[in-house]
């Protein structure tokens, strides 16, 4: 059994490009879910990380956040929150959720403490606002490594976010799943090699965001 | 009869069996990791151009998720612990070698060089002054690597109950008891950080010369 010879044999096979479970509804569910996680993911982390790293306080109380979130098996809380709250959205987006805040939260804390301190004392001199202390200068700086922390959630949330299938929901998974079930080995492997291109686009996509966004001075320096 | 740590009997252990059976299914691909992840580090820190397309390799495998990784070695390995261990090596070899590289390339000239003039061979020079000096990266790694095995042998569950604590989900679905669901995660969580709190104590031991406050990662 070649694993190029199967991937071959899924991406060839029509049947497998109209309708429910064709590959455009599945990708295009698996990125939406992936989507709301980041987002959701980021909403927490970024805020939190970027206001301690700010003022360097709560370094310990945010890594012991993130090595208990590093530490809740995805799978697990998976499995519980269906127990708990019962099928749906829900109970897929929290154990997600709960796998992207920890590389957020403590690299764009890393990434904010670590920004060399003269440029920020300037920024205090001319009068800035802590705001924009923050914004004007700290985050630019800090942006690359922020970036990254971001980029290792979002690789992390679209090979996770297979286990929506698990309770019944779509996305990749579900050819992961069917597959397994069905002992049908053409199928989980299609759906491995989708879930492994979208996250070397998505390592694409954050490259071209780190040109468009970092500046140039930055970049040199980095 | 029902107490929290009685599982029902087709688990086939006590929920110290269970314990016991996910760390070694959790730990040893860790080492076995760790065991190829440093000659292959080595090798990138010696010769830069390897390093780009080692990373691009190990980037795409991280991205695959660990199930389907386990469905196609059923193939090869059956339904087998052997078939979840696999992965998880796999996994932790990607995290571990940029920190090893990073760690090994972070060692300064003049210290090399001083070691050289001090009469070091090369495996000398490797074990005694490049491999410490790198231990802060290595643990940081292993860290990372430990706790995200211990929490993904739990997926195991889905090829023929081999997934140690997390073969209690399954139980805890088909006779829905959520304690059981909680009880497997709670386990897990506590030896992952538990492992955590250790790895931070054998950095402190490995490396006394550096400074105890302010390190926390």
């Amino acid at each position: 059994m070649n694993v190029l010879n199967l991937v071959h044999a899924f991406f060839g096979d029509g049947a497998h490009w109209h309708g429910y479970d064709g590959i455009p509804t599945r990708l295009a569910e698996h990125v939406t879910y992936s989507l709301e996680a980041l987002l959701i993911a980021a909403v927490i982390g970024l805020p939190v990380g970027l206001v301690t790293g700010h003022y360097g306080r709560g370094g310990n109380a945010l890594a012991l956040i993130a090595t208990a979130g590093r530490a809740l098996p995805s799978f697990g809380l998976l499995v519980l929150m269906v127990l708990w709250i019962g099928l749906g959205l829900v109970p897929v987006m929290i154990p997600l959720v709960v796998l992207a805040v920890p590389p957020i939260l403590v690299t764009t804390y890393e990434a904010v403490r670590t920004v060399d301190p003269s440029p920020v004392d300037a920024a205090r001199g001319l009068g800035m606002s802590e705001a924009r202390v923050l914004f004007r200068v700290e985050v630019p700086v800090a942006l690359p490594l922020i970036l990254s922390g971001l980029r290792t959630a979002a690789v992390q949330i679209i090979s996770t976010a297979t286990i929506a299938a698990y309770v019944g929901l779509g996305g990749l998974g579900r050819y992961i799943i069917d597959g397994l079930y069905q002992r049908d080995y053409e199928k989980v492997v299609g759906g491995a090699a989708l879930v492994a291109g979208l996250a070397l686009v998505t390592l694409l996509l954050f490259w071209a965001a780190f040109r468009l966004t970092v500046s140039r001075g930055v970049r040199r320096s980095a | 009869m029902n107490g929290f740590f009685d599982l029902p009997s087709d688990l086939q252990y006590s929920y110290l069996g269970l314990v016991g059976l996910h760390l070694r299914e959790a730990l040893i691909p860790v080492l076995a990791g760790l065991l190829i992840a440093l000659p292959v580090a080595q090798l990138c820190a010696r010769f830069r151009w390897i390093y780009p397309p080692v990373l691009g390799l190990t980037t795409v495998l991280y991205a695959i998720p660990s199930l389907a990784f386990f469905v196609v070695l059923i193939d090869y390995f059956g339904q087998s612990e052997t078939t979840v261990m696999i992965p998880l090596a796999v996994y932790s070899l990607v995290v571990l070698v940029p920190g090893i590289v990073d760690g090994v390339r972070s060692v300064p000239k003049e210290t090399l060089a001083a070691a050289e003039a001090m009469g070091f061979g090369p495996l000398r020079r490797y074990l005694q002054v490049q491999l410490p000096i790198a231990a802060p990266a290595i643990i940081a790694g292993l860290r990372v690597a430990v706790i995200s095995s211990l929490s993904l042998v739990s997926v195991g569950m889905l090829i023929g109950n081999q997934g140690a604590l997390g073969n209690m989900l399954y139980d805890a679905t088909t006779y829905h008891r959520p304690a059981l669901a909680v009880n497997s995660v709670l386990t897990t969580a506590v030896l992952g950080v538990l492992a955590d709190a250790l790895l931070v104590l054998v950095r402190r031991l490995l490396t006394p010369w550096m400074p105890r406050k302010g390190a926390a990662r």
